[in-house]
């Protein structure tokens, strides 16, 4: 059963990624404006030998069989602006940048998101419970770019202490890092605050206090595990707010990653980077949230499939 | 709060004695949306920022679009309340009419995505069959798509402007309203009240509209509230990448954006916005978290 779920939920994924590429395609087929537009007029037969050497003076079926079989051979095809890149060196170069920078992201968002929920819970309706939600609540109300902009200004401009941009060491990673944690980190310490003010009160909770172990033991040893569950379906989301985030923040910092790439490319109208990165993009999260799926299963054998199947259908 | 309305609202534990009079569903719910401080706070800010956005336009001494070159950049002062920007216009103007096009776009998305995820979740639930399979097997498609890739895609192949955000935002928008209506109407489905009015007489179209959408109206309203400040995010996302409303208009996301390379010497150009972007989202949150527990006391944490 479980074997058969995945086999479907994996024809699903391709069949979405397929319409991704499509949509895509037609999308910058219906764009106005043509790539190699520029202040001085081009004579026309530079333009013409460039449209076919782009192959742009084919028919658009053809155009769209030729893509479709670049993406299945991983061949995203040249910049229109950059000469002599094609989109798989942008990717090469960019993605392993972001890539970084997300995960360390990604870590301080679950490590600090769960130890302010946790101490919420713990501490439920005393002070320090209302100081974690409100610090949550304005994590999730201020947007990703005014906390970089904010975090710039403060920690680079006012107090010298931090890189104001650019990519290289460790020092460089911390403010975007930070940007990019801070809404994913709210909404992890409320999500891990329910489920935990839940567990809080399970009978077996009452068994292990009423054995003598003190809170720290409690919390550490039976009711952490079991109010993690549910933010692990967070981590879906999560890498998906954290990649739409990279757009604004590698922008914000200077940051030569696929995200700033992906921005830079939408300025200048360059048509094969744009689809090229919205399909990888589109790939990467899909199979993250596969891969959640699959790690949610085997961590939590409580789960069946079928029901699984029942209240996502 | 009147003390007799505390009591009906919430009748103590061990008592047996009825209210004397029923309390309507809304009455109850807004008895207990007023109890909730920080949702009040929201509230207000909102109905503050919301009227200040329609009148202050009319009464201020300055225009959105008129320039003061030899006034570019200057701080703060008492003939500009906020400052001026790198053309000398007026902030404290333009954040009004920022706050407009911000707030009409994020209430406008809203309302459209309430409309037709409403009515879709709400066919799919009741017809059921091989329908619903097929209608609820599309939102699966749409949902596991990128939102955000798309709303850019579809704002860079189109003309920029208000309309433009508006049908971006909405064209995967609604997918979620959808999914939650359908999974409420199968729940309200089961009922024996549904049953009766269907051995009465009743069409299944009024079976819809009397019984089955009304009785989810509680989270239709609360995925509503909270979908505002989505949008309103997303729209100041989109013109911070560039793919805003066109200048002069500025909507606070463009303000911002523009503020952001001169936010070494003419802070203010920055701080504003983003002050009126995170003060605006911060209300909205407060008072969707609080319309939800209110609807739906069973959910509060």
């Amino acid at each position: 059963m479980k074997h058969k779920y995945f086999v479907r939920k994996f024809f699903l994924l391709i069949f979405s990624l397929f319409i991704v590429a499509t949509a895509t395609f037609f999308l910058m087929q219906a764009a106005p404006g043509d790539p190699f537009m520029q202040e001085q007029a081009i004579p026309e037969e530079i333009m013409n030998s460039m449209y076919a050497h782009y192959g742009l003076d084919q028919p658009w079926y053809i155009q769209y069989v030729k893509y479709l079989k670049g993406l299945v051979t991983w061949d995203l095809g040249p910049s229109f602006k950059y000469e002599g890149r094609t989109v798989n060196d942008i990717i090469r170069e960019g993605f392993p940048v972001s890539f970084i920078l997300g995960l360390e992201a990604i870590t301080i968002a679950l490590f600090s998101g769960v130890i302010l929920g946790t101490i919420a819970a713990v501490k439920r309706s005393r002070w320090q419970d209302n100081f974690a939600m409100i610090l949550a609540v304005v994590g999730i109300s201020v947007p990703n770019f005014i906390m970089a902009t904010f975090l710039q200004y403060l920690f680079s401009m006012k107090m010298d202490l931090l890189p104001v941009a650019r990519w290289g060491s460790f020092s460089h990673s911390i403010l975007p890092a930070l940007s990019l944690a801070a809404l994913p980190t709210a909404f992890i310490a409320r999500l891990t605050r329910a489920n935990m003010v839940e567990v809080l009160e399970q009978d077996y909770v009452q068994t292990a206090r009423s054995k003598g172990l003190s809170t720290y033991q409690v919390v550490l040893k039976h009711v952490l595990k079991n109010s993690l569950l549910p933010v692990l379906t967070y981590l879906g989301p999560l890498t998906s707010t954290i990649l739409t985030g990279s757009f604004i923040v590698e922008k914000i910092f200077g940051i030569p990653g696929l995200g700033g790439w992906f921005v830079n490319s939408i300025t200048n109208r360059d048509y094969t980077v744009i689809m090229g990165v919205t399909v990888f993009y589109s790939a990467s999260l899909m199979l993250c949230v596969l891969g959640v799926d699959l790690m949610y299963t085997v961590i939590d054998p409580r789960i069946r499939l079928e029901n699984k199947k029942m209240v996502d259908g | 709060m009147k003390e007799s309305e505390v009591l009906i609202a919430t009748p103590p534990p061990f008592s047996e004695a009825l209210p004397e009079k029923g309390i309507s569903y809304w009455r109850d719910a807004w008895i207990r949306l007023r109890a909730n401080r920080p949702a009040v706070f929201g509230l207000t800010v909102l109905v503050i920022m919301i009227s200040s956005a329609v009148i202050v336009p009319f009464f201020s001494p300055h225009t959105y679009y008129e320039t003061h070159l030899a006034l570019k950049n200057s701080a703060p002062s008492a003939t500009f309340w906020f400052g001026t920007d790198e053309l000398g216009r007026d902030l404290f103007t333009r954040i009004w009419w920022g706050a407009r096009i911000s707030l009409f776009v994020g209430i406008a998305a809203a309302v459209i995505d309430m409309a037709i995820g409403v009515f879709y979740g709400a066919f799919a639930g009741m017809v059921g069959g091989k329908i619903e399979e097929f209608m609820m097997r599309m939102t699966d498609i749409l949902h596991s798509l990128p939102h955000l890739l798309i709303v850019i895609l579809l704002m860079v192949i189109m003309k920029p402007g208000v309309t433009t955000i508006l049908i971006a935002l909405t064209i995967t928008g609604w997918i979620n309203m959808a999914r939650i209506v359908r999974a409420q109407i199968l729940q309200i489905k089961q009922n024996d009240f549904v049953m009766a009015a269907y051995m009465l007489g009743a069409s299944r179209w009024r079976v819809l509209f009397r019984h089955l959408i009304p009785n989810s109206i509680g989270s239709i309203i609360t995925t509503m509230t909270l979908t505002i400040p989505a949008a309103i995010f997303t729209e100041a996302f989109l013109s911070f990448l560039g793919l805003g409303v066109q200048a002069p208009i500025a909507s606070w996301g463009t303000m911002a954006s523009d503020g952001l390379s001169a936010l070494r010497y003419y802070p203010w150009r920055l701080i504003f916005p983003a002050g009126f972007i995170s003060i605006t989202m911060l209300a909205l949150n407060l008072l969707g978290d609080g319309i939800r527990d209110a609807f739906d006391p069973r959910l509060r944490t």
